[in-house]
């Protein structure tokens, strides 16, 4: 095995490296926070916004990752450049970047899985603990935001770790896009120096590694909140 | 009911309608609770007694009737589909805070501790300063027995404990009046004496209580008035002396005689 190049590529593989985790950590946090809505509204919502999230959850969960991330790049990305004056606009730097639409992309994508996996989540927590809550005096905001929602998150708790796990090996396919996070990096590697396997081990090592970082933070989180019922 | 005027009315429900669809569960029921008022409701399987109950803090919406609590009278919007909502959601949830629920299945919420359970209302519904309503929480289970348990999950509770927390927990709002919802009819059998033993603690430090109940025997003992509910009418009302013994309605004699 040739290492050789290692240290000459060292910079561009770190800097590859932040990128994948920014997009995971960016990723996660917007792809959650949609989940809530997505999810809630499909249990407790009106009609319409029911019949639009579960429209939504069903054709993120149909359809593979890598065409809608060439979807919204090459088809709404496109669109952009031909707006009258757009290139002169404060947002062109946004929108010429490949880096937004693969957060938007993969954001929707978490928001999908995740929205149905809290549509159950939400369905799950017993009854008899939100009408205590609304007996108590609260409002209905303040019993999603301080027992619904908590209450929630912790059964599902163990597949939020394995969405965020799934969303870290999906990330390779940002390099489609011209993004040069760490598997973009590597095929840059390999492309120079017609190694073929070397480099292709090394991304592979670190995405374990990265993987069992995500399930020891989990399991550390997953530890400090209580669990549920067994009762 | 207790006819001394200068007492003040805790919870007064005047003619009180509830429908299901084309079931008619409730047909006018009344209640007065007054001030250091114990009233058990009793009655069979689907008499109404739960629905009413429900009523009284709106967690299921009247077709019909009038609800007073703390001497406020609910504010309610026209009826739709049958029900009448109220007008003010701000209202509700403000007298709420005035009746403190206990239901047959506790409903602790699971994802806090017990004193998490009992703190969270004083805090944040109320708006109680985090140290002192500590310190009045922890009194407060120290009351039900619970105080060495205020660090542990519900689950891990036996299913009096549970309820003792959830007592402890509706305590905690300082209400104008309890309800209780069957309280130990979700328990083991040898679980519900210590549940009943701490009603019977609250009942005699003088609040006021509404009780929805199948335990007869301490339904004559604590309560100051009975309610039997017939298909969703009172059938017969007075003291426990009254309606135990000395009724003239042949269900409640069948009924009280059933149950014995």
């Amino acid at each position: 095995m040739d290492w050789s190049w290692l240290p000459e590529y060292s910079d561009k593989l770190i800097s590859g490296f932040w990128l994948t985790i920014q997009l995971l950590v960016i990723c996660s946090f917007l792809g959650f926070l949609l989940a809530v809505p997505v999810g809630l509204v499909q249990v407790t919502g009106p009609k319409y916004l029911s019949v639009i999230a579960r429209g939504f959850c069903t054709v993120v969960r149909g359809t593979p990752l890598l065409i809608q991330l060439w979807l919204i790049y090459y088809g709404v990305g496109e669109l952009f450049p031909g707006i009258e004056g757009i290139r002169e606009s404060f947002l062109w730097p946004v929108l010429r970047a490949a880096f937004p639409y693969a957060v938007l992309a993969f954001t929707l994508s978490i928001a999908g899985y995740v929205g149905e996996v809290m549509r159950g989540a939400f369905a799950g927590v017993p009854k008899g603990e939100l009408e205590a809550a609304r007996a108590m005096g609260m409002s209905p905001f303040k019993v999603l935001w301080r027992i619904w929602l908590p209450r929630a998150v912790q059964n599902v708790f163990p597949t939020l770790a394995g969405e965020v796990v799934l969303t870290l090996k999906a990330t390779p396919l940002a390099a489609t896009i011209t993004i040069y996070e760490l598997f973009g990096r590597s095929t840059e590697v390999r492309q120079d120096t017609f190694l073929v396997y070397e480099p292709l081990l090394l991304v592979a090592g670190i995405y374990v590694l990265l993987t069992g970082i995500i399930v020891v933070i989990f399991g550390w989180l997953e530890n400090r909140i209580p669990k549920p019922s067994v009762a | 009911m207790n006819s001394t005027s200068s007492v003040n009315s805790a919870v007064r429900v005047t003619d009180l309608h509830k429908n299901f669809g084309s079931l008619e569960v409730l047909k006018g029921v009344s209640l007065d609770a007054h001030d250091g008022d114990v009233i058990s409701i009793i009655g069979a399987s689907g008499s109404g007694k739960s629905t009413f109950l429900r009523c009284i803090n709106l967690l299921e919406l009247p077709s019909a009737g009038n609800i007073e609590i703390a001497g406020e009278a609910v504010k309610f919007a026209a009826p739709r589909n049958g029900e009448m909502h109220p007008a003010d959601k701000k209202q509700i949830q403000r007298l709420r805070t005035n009746l403190g629920m206990v239901f047959q299945s506790f409903n602790l919420w699971g994802h806090m501790t017990v004193l998490q359970n009992v703190m969270e209302a004083p805090v944040h519904v109320l708006g109680e300063n985090k140290a002192q309503a500590k310190e009045k929480c922890e009194a407060m289970l120290q009351r039900v027995g619970l105080y060495e348990k205020r660090d542990q999950y519900p689950a891990f509770l036996s299913g009096g404990q549970q309820q003792r927390a959830a007592i402890a927990r509706a305590l905690a709002l300082e209400p104008q009046a309890m309800l209780f919802d069957e309280p130990t009819s979700a328990l083991d059998p040898e679980l519900v004496g210590e549940v009943l033993k701490v009603i019977q603690g609250i009942a005699e430090e003088g609040r006021t209580m509404i009780l929805v109940t199948h335990e007869m025997a301490f339904a004559r003992e604590v309560s100051s008035n009975v309610i039997f509910l017939h298909q969703g009418l009172v059938e017969e009302e007075g003291t426990p002396d009254k309606v135990f013994n000395q009724t003239t309605s042949d269900r409640c004699k069948a009924f009280v005689k059933s149950v014995h």
